[in-house]
Parts: structure tokens; C-alpha cells; sequence
């Protein structure tokens, strides 16, 4: 018997069948369906350059585009570890009566919000089109970001999904932290803005280090450094092993607090 | 509690193989934890930590509970209610992990433990065959394969795209059993499952039960309030009562012990 081992087909079929469920129930009875995706981030980004290009006019070029880069980004992080955080105990029917292996519902979650985000994207390529922001060949980095963002939201997923488990408060924490982190990090202002010392914690915000990077090569066209690179990688990784290690310790005790 | 000197350990399947085993129970307890399962907020954590109320009531659900199931074996298990015997279903089915002992199993399982979990009733019966499908661990082909045959069982073809939540309950359990037992798995545990439904079809799931045990070789462990039904079907029982067995023998001889103890 190795039910216990890691079954990539048998798993793989149960995350597709469960995003391609989360993608239907999504868009179920609205009549623009999956335009959502795309128009969304769009009106959001009009909504918030129209309120914040008053407080910083002229601080950023093509400033809506500066912001549709950050929003959309910190929004995967966002919904990932939302819907990762809910997922085990919205699944507690299934974890009471199935043997199957847990770490799928924080994963599916993570996955279907990079569909989302991946849609998204086309919302930014609007934008590029209409202020005419030619795309550089620094744009093959994208895949890397999104390998350094999924380690990041699953490692946080699968910690919060325990967590919520064992407290339910976590759940009602974590709303307001994302609040908070939402402004920590600089998404609508300038980094510059803030004072010396503040800029330089900034550097431990995996979050800032992350819309930096995607600012870089679809905003500044610069390459990435080596050392960011090594810097996304490591914050992307130690938080996976952390969630990994801490989902696996406990989750043997998940089906009696669920 | 005091320590099991034989130490229980699972076998390997090549193990099971030599003995024609199909699950061993060994020594199994299992042990809730009452105080702190309630706790479902820091707050409480903390009031429960100060009172010095955590990990102090236990309930013992099994204790030391060991016994064997041969391939092929039909095994009932009867107990009254809350005795024990769905802890001991979910052990064999994997899904708790018990306290002390061990529990092996050779062979893939079945689980019907209560039908239609993981339905959406948003979606139609057809995605939902599909998704219940992988939940219960089947290939996409092998769904593709015997879609035609779940859906005549549950007789529901004419419905297949609308949403489950315009479904009956008998309907939904239909689904549900006919996605369940479209494999031929090596061990089929069934609780309960047959108490929803009409009389046709609880007729229906018991053919289909008998038809695994006689062709297929399928070993069955069932847990029924229907003594009855537990003589029609199995062979053999067990009789769990307050966590302890006590007693494991043919059907009639547990069966007649279990009546005379309730009269």
C-alpha cells in the first residue's frame, strides 16, 4: 500500500477537476463571465490612478500602469492565501470521509488564483498598448516571478490553512493584515517617498521585492539582478518549507477540529 | 494508560498476501481529546489553558480493539449508537490515524461513508460525476470508460446537465452510490449508506454489494442499524460496544448475542 506517497497523476487529476470547478462556479449566471478577470483590474486601476494621481502627479511615469503592475500582483498573493487559508475547513466533509491527500485543497487554490492572474494580465497588456509601453525581451522573466510567487502563496497558504484550523480567529487576523500589507507596501506611492529607514526595511517585504521585479522588466525594462533573483528565490522557498513542514506536522490532527 | 508490550506495527501487503488477509486491526485505541476539540478560538484556548481544563478530559472511543478480515470475508458490524463502530470504519478507511495499534490494509478501498461528500450542488451531475470521480482516486479514463454505466445506475439521464441542487435526495444518493461502487475495489466499506433512498433502491445497492462479493471477491465490512440487514448480508460480525469488542463470530452467533442483550 503507498496511498501515503505523493501521487502525482492521481493528485493531478483531483487539482484540475477542482479548479476547473472553482472556474465554473466563478463565472456561474454572469453575463460577462470571464471578461471579469480582465475587467476588473482594469476599473480598479482607473478608480485608484484617479484618486491617487491628484496626491503624486508626476512622481511616476505611465503611473497607471506603475499600479496595475502592483495591484494585480499583490491581489494573487492576496486571493491565494484567502482561498488557501479557507480551504481546508470548507473541505472538512470531504477530509472526514475521504482518504486523500490534504495538501491538494491549499494547492488548488494557489492555482486557480494564478489562472486568474494569468487572465489578468491581459488587462495589462491594455494598458501597455494604450501608453504605448513597448514590451522588452526582459519580459521571458515573468515565468521566474511566477515560480518565486507560487512557492510564496503556497508556503503562506498551507501555514494560514493550519492555522484556521486549529484558531478560526486567524481568519478574521488575516483580513486585516492584508489590509495593512496592502499599504506597506509601496503599490500606489513611490518608494522614495518614504523616509531612509523605512526603505530599508522595505527590503524584507517579500511582497515590495516581488512588484519591484515585476516592475522591472514589464515597467522599467531592466533586467533583474543576479541578487534579486537569489532574493525572491530564498523568501519563496524558506516560506514553502516552513508551510510544508508545518502543514505536514499537524495535518494528521486536522480531521478532529474540522 | 499503560504501554502495549507487542508493539503494533502495519504489515506489508506481501505479509497480508502470505496470511489471505484483507485487514488487520491491532490493538487499535483510539483517544479523543473532549476539551480541547471545542476550542475553536484563542480566546478559548486561553481561558481552557488558565482554568487548566486542556488535554485533560479523554474519551476513549476503542480500546485495544484488534481483529482480522479475511479477502473475501463479509463482515457486519453491529454495536448501539455512538459504541464505537464509525471510528472503527474510519481507521480502516484511512482516514483517522489511531492513537496507539495499528491498522493495515491490503488493497484499494471503497469508502461509503455517508454518500455525496464532496457534491457541489452547483454544478451539474455530469461535472459532478467527474469530480467525485477524482476525489475517489479514479484515472480521467477509467471515468470516461464507465460514465455510460453510472449514469444507468443512477438513472438519471434525463437530468445529467441540470444542477445537482434541483436533485431529489434519492437522486443525489443514487449518484452518489453508483460513482462509489463503479470500481471493483478489494474492500468495500459501507455505514449507513443503504438508509437513504427508496426500497427499489436500497434494493438495487444490495444486489450491487452482493454482485462485488460473488464475482469479484470483494471484502465488505458493513455497518447497519438494520440487524436484519446485516444478517441478509453478511457472513460474519463483530460486536463493538462502548469502545471494547466484545464478541467476533459468525453473524448468527453475534447476532443472537445482540438481541438477547437488548431485550
Amino acid at each position: 500500500m503507498n496511498t501515503r506517497h505523493l501521487n502525482f497523476k492521481r493528485d493531478g487529476f483531483v487539482l484540475s477537476s477542482l479548479v476547473s470547478k472553482d472556474f465554473k462556479l466563478k463565472y456561474r449566471r454572469s453575463v460577462l463571465g470571464v471578461l471579469w478577470s480582465i475587467l476588473n483590474p482594469l476599473l480598479m486601476m482607473i478608480v485608484l490612478s484617479a484618486v491617487f494621481s491628484f496626491v503624486f502627479r508626476g512622481d511616476i511615469e505611465n503611473f497607471p500602469l506603475y499600479l496595475i503592475l502592483g495591484t494585480t500582483l499583490f491581489n494573487f498573493m492576496a486571493a491565494a492565501t484567502n482561498g488557501g487559508m479557507m480551504s481546508i475547513i470548507e473541505s472538512a466533509s470531504l477530509i472526514k470521509k475521504i482518504r486523500i491527500n490534504k495538501m491538494v485543497f491549499p494547492l488548488e487554490k494557489v492555482i486557480f488564483e494564478l489562472v486568474n492572474f494569468v487572465i489578468s494580465l491581459i488587462a495589462v497588456v491594455i494598458v501597455m498598448l494604450f501608453f504605448q509601453v513597448a514590451p522588452t525581451w526582459n519580459i521571458l522573466f515573468l515565468p521566474l516571478l511566477l515560480v518565486y510567487m507560487i512557492m510564496f502563496c503556497t508556503g503562506l497558504a498551507l501555514i494560514l490553512a493550519t492555522l484556521t484550523v486549529f484558531f478560526r480567529d486567524v481568519i478574521h487576523l488575516w483580513g486585516v493584515v492584508i489590509t495593512a500589507w496592502t499599504y506597506a507596501t509601496p503599490l500606489f506611492y513611490p518608494i522614495q517617498r518614504l523616509p531612509e529607514f523605512m526603505i530599508a526595511i522595505m527590503e524584507f517585504n517579500p511582497m515590495y521585492q516581488y512588484v519591484t521585479y515585476f516592475r522591472e522588466i514589464a515597467l522599467w525594462a531592466q533586467t533583474p539582478s543576479l541578487e534579486m533573483n537569489l532574493v525572491c528565490f530564498a523568501m519563496g522557498a524558506i516560506t514553502l518549507v516552513v508551510g510544508v513542514a508545518v502543514f505536514n506536522r499537524s495535518q494528521k490532527k486536522f480531521i478532529l477540529y474540522v | 494508560m499503560k504501554k502495549n508490550k507487542n508493539l503494533a506495527r502495519p504489515l506489508g501487503s506481501k505479509e497480508m498476501d502470505e496470511l489471505d488477509l484483507a485487514v488487520k486491526v491491532d490493538a487499535v485505541t483510539m483517544v479523543f481529546n473532549m476539551a480541547s476539540q471545542q476550542l475553536n478560538s484563542l480566546k478559548e484556548f486561553f481561558i481552557a489553558f488558565a482554568r487548566r481544563e486542556l488535554f485533560f478530559k479523554e474519551f476513549i472511543a476503542l480500546d485495544t480493539v484488534s481483529f482480522e478480515v479475511h479477502k473475501g470475508d463479509v463482515y457486519g458490524i453491529v454495536g448501539t449508537n455512538g459504541s464505537g463502530k464509525s471510528t472503527m470504519l474510519k481507521i480502516v478507511a484511512g482516514v483517522l490515524e489511531p492513537t496507539k495499534g495499528a491498522c493495515s490494509i491490503n488493497g484499494n478501498i471503497a469508502p461509503l461513508i455517508e454518500l455525496g461528500a464532496g457534491f457541489d450542488m452547483e454544478l451539474s451531475a455530469r461535472e459532478n460525476i467527474y469530480l467525485n470521480g477524482a476525489l475517489l482516486g479514479y484515472r480521467k479514463s477509467y471515468i470516461d470508460e464507465h460514465f455510460e454505466e453510472i449514469v444507468d445506475f443512477a438513472e438519471v439521464r434525463e437530468f445529467l446537465d441540470l444542477p445537482m441542487k434541483n436533485y431529489s435526495s434519492g437522486m443525489i444518493a443514487r449518484v452518489a452510490f453508483s460513482v462509489a461502487t463503479v470500481i471493483v475495489p478489494d474492500i468495500l466499506i459501507v455505514d449507513e449508506a443503504l438508509s437513504v433512498g427508496d426500497m427499489f433502491f436500497q434494493e438495487k445497492c444490495e444486489k450491487r454489494i452482493g454482485e462485488l462479493i460473488e464475482k469479484h471477491n470483494t471484502t465488505v465490512l458493513f455497518v447497519s442499524h438494520s440487524i436484519e440487514q446485516v444478517e441478509r448480508v453478511c457472513e460474519k460480525a463483530i460486536w463493538i460496544e462502548k469502545g471494547h469488542l466484545r464478541m467476533n463470530g459468525t453473524v448468527e452467533e453475534v447476532c443472537a448475542a445482540y438481541r438477547s442483550m437488548r431485550e
